[in-house]
């Protein structure tokens, strides 16, 4: 592995560590952030910058403002936990000790002879800019040739709005909105 | 989440706000109408205006940010967005191509104008409902405050929940 890689690895390792191990919420909270510009660069490194993009604004920026936003309404410090839980611990090593096995059967990064770079990619790579006459592939395949998907992921996107809108209340908000025209 | 009057008080903080809040604003719109050259498109570009706008309001105060973007704005835009996407598919339909066939918007040439022009509507509807969305959530989430409820079930989850209901 590349040094710089392995650097953003072990970073990242180490973030997550502090994070599962703090008891101070707000660190927690601002170590997230870290986790995901740390995950960001690591995308970056592998060429994936619409991914990158992404982690970054959502992972590092929004989410960790939303964190905090959460954290001011409740306390600032973790419960102290009595004794240790031994199952939990059990199904959280089995899950990932599983997840790591899945791993061996996947083809080594960058490999060209893995299977995802000779079904499909290829046609799309020599055939979209001729096709949809815009260079970036990935914008043409999200919203060209999985326009209707697309079209799904906002349509979910506009329902977790609706759905957070109408669970955490802000009809205060609302109404506060509506005094606020009338008196202007 | 009210941010603490210190925030308010410190020049440093205030001066590189309103130094990058409008950076990052443009930054965003690069972003958006730039996806089908570079890397990003509507989604990210929403995040990132909405994450400029979010800045704006941890610094200048919720009510500063309330009165450029309204949360009945917000909800307004949320759907418009979707429904901006949709209707390019719609209108394809009516010039006689499928639902979401950006080659049947310009039937004139080859569809290669078309398929630009699809994308770059759709992206702007994608970018407007996440932005929007975001700023929705943002604002639930900084609207409410400890103890304050609007129903008696509010209060019951938050008992469930092992927090103080004064």
């Amino acid at each position: 592995m590349p040094p710089v890689e392995l650097l953003l690895m072990l970073l990242l390792l180490a973030t997550v560590i502090v994070v599962a191990r703090l008891k101070d919420l707000f660190a927690a909270a601002m170590l997230t952030g870290i986790a995901s510009l740390l995950a960001a660069g690591l995308f970056v490194l592998m060429d994936a910058v619409d991914v990158a993009f992404t982690e970054a604004a959502v992972g590092a920026g929004v989410s960790t403002v939303l964190f905090l936003g959460a954290l001011s309404l409740t306390s600032r410090r973790e419960k102290q936990q009595e004794r240790t839980r031994i199952l939990p611990i059990l199904i959280v090593v089995a899950t990932g000790a599983a997840l790591i096995y899945g791993t061996w059967d996947m083809p080594a990064y960058g490999d060209p002879d893995a299977v995802i770079h000779h079904h499909l990619a290829p046609e799309l790579i020599a055939e979209t800019e001729e096709k949809i006459h815009i260079p970036n592939i990935v914008t043409a395949i999200l919203a060209s040739f999985r326009g209707y998907d697309t079209f799904g992921e906002v349509v979910v996107i506009f329902t977790a709005g609706v759905g957070v809108a109408l669970l955490l209340g802000g009809l205060g908000l609302r109404r506060r909105d509506e005094r606020g025209e009338e008196e202007s | 989440m009210k941010p603490p009057s210190r925030v308010r008080e410190m020049p440093i903080l205030r001066v590189i706000a309103r130094a990058l809040v409008p950076v990052i604003l443009l930054f965003g719109l690069y972003v958006q109408f730039h996806g089908d050259f570079g890397p990003g498109g509507g989604f990210q570009a929403g995040v990132i205006f909405a994450a400029g706008l979010i800045i704006f309001a941890l610094t200048f105060g919720v009510e500063a940010l309330r009165q450029v973007v309204p949360v009945v704005l917000t909800e307004r835009l949320m759907a418009a967005g979707v429904l901006l996407y949709g209707a390019v598919g719609v209108v394809a339909m009516f010039l006689g191509g499928e639902f979401l066939d950006y080659s049947a918007l310009d039937p004139l040439t080859t569809g290669h104008y078309g398929q630009h022009l699809g994308i770059i509507v759709i992206e702007l509807g994608v970018g407007i409902a996440v932005a929007a969305t975001i700023m929705r959530v943002y604002y639930a989430f900084v609207g409410r405050r400890p103890g304050e409820d609007e129903t008696g079930a509010e209060q019951a989850l938050d008992a469930g929940a092992g927090r103080e209901v004064s």
